[in-house]
């Protein structure tokens, strides 16, 4: 049962965001922003940074959701989400986006390890300043995200099956409620 | 020197927020309203939930802007120190002690608020919208303290520079500062 007394029809960080509408509204329109908005970084590629960082905090209902929506956005490749984010296999995707991947897993464990060479490997492989930032954001803000939703104890459906369709929700309309 | 080019040149967080204005809107009114807007939990112990998350990060810009904006309201840099070093030794009313206990757990681990800590700062009066806050203010630093120190923003030497910030954040909030001064 969650620390604060939530919807328990409503899995997850949705049932924080309608307990404080307040805060709810601007936390659901930066998802949107960073997940949706403009990036150089493809919608899928966002989300699987977005799950990966949720596994490394062992954030269950973070991790399921958002492979389920970058599952969503790679399609015919969904494969590619379960490699990275559950097997540790990073050689399924792009050279740049491997290199942004352990800048955003430094960032997750504390930002002051990020060292110039990593930034430097992550330029050789292409990545301009709007994919190093997006990175580092992403990654910070699922630390923001994950903490919010286990440090009240969200509920966490544990059918992977419940995800499917939330998924697909998160990947087609986004997280500002489709204005 | 930061890795990406802040084409602002501002130092710490302000040139990060000022260099992606889509992403910084809500990040700047998730802040205002949970920093500043109408709470049970007064400002000054909401900036001492951000400066004992900050401190625990080390992030070196943050922590020196929340607490030099903390002593503001507590008093003095001394007890903002001894508070977020030992939030169960403070002066404070129980109560903020144990939220503070709290956010140092939501800090360390993102699965570290146990039970038992929320039974704790229930025991001693505190409600569910301040224990949500108290997680939620705690969450959001994790964040920006990442922001800040994963891209490297500069923090200034001088202490002028964060007196100044502070005069500006305990007066005008987190609203940007362009728009505060565009209102005058």
């Amino acid at each position: 049962m969650a620390f604060v007394p939530v919807d328990a029809s409503i899995p997850g960080i949705r049932s924080l965001f309608e307990f404080r509408p307040e805060t709810g509204a601007p936390l659901r329109r930066l998802a949107h922003a960073l997940l949706h908005g403009e990036s150089p970084l493809t919608k899928g590629e966002r989300e699987l940074i977005a799950a990966f960082i949720s596994h490394g905090n062992q954030c269950t209902f973070c991790t399921m959701s958002h492979a389920a929506a970058a599952r969503h956005h790679y399609g015919s490749e969904a494969d590619v989400v379960d490699a990275v984010v559950y097997r540790g296999d990073h050689s399924v995707v792009s050279s740049k986006l491997q290199a942004l991947l352990v800048i955003a897993e430094k960032v997750r464990r504390g930002g002051r390890i990020v060292t110039d060479e990593d930034v430097a490997a992550a330029r050789a492989e292409g990545a301009v300043d709007r994919d190093i930032h997006d990175a580092v954001l992403i990654s910070a803000a699922f630390c923001m995200f994950n903490r919010y939703v286990d440090g009240l104890q969200a509920l966490t459906p544990r059918d992977p099956d419940a995800y499917i369709e939330m998924g697909k929700r998160m990947a087609e309309v986004g997280y500002d409620g489709g204005r | 020197m930061p890795h990406i080019d802040i084409p602002s040149g501002l130092p710490g967080i302000t040139g990060l927020l000022e260099s992606r204005l889509d992403t910084s809107e809500p990040i700047r009114e998730l802040t205002q309203f949970i920093l500043r807007g109408p709470s049970s939990l007064t400002e000054g112990e909401r900036e001492l939930i951000a400066s004992i998350v900050c401190d625990g990060n080390e992030c070196q810009f943050c922590t020196r802007a929340h607490t030099t904006t903390a002593a503001r309201y507590v008093g003095s840099m001394d007890l903002v120190r001894s508070i977020i070093d030992n939030p169960l030794a403070s002066p404070l009313h129980p109560r903020i002690s144990r939220l503070l206990v709290i956010a140092a757990a939501v800090r360390a681990s993102p699965r570290g608020v146990s039970q038992e800590l929320i039974d704790d700062a229930r025991r001693v009066g505190a409600t569910d919208v301040e224990i949500h806050d108290t997680v939620l203010i705690a969450a959001l630093f994790c964040m920006y303290n990442r922001y800040v120190d994963g891209l490297a923003s500069v923090c200034p030497d001088d202490d002028t520079y964060f007196e100044t910030l502070a005069d500006r954040l305990s007066t005008q909030g987190y609203v940007r500062k362009g728009l505060v001064n565009a209102t005058h």
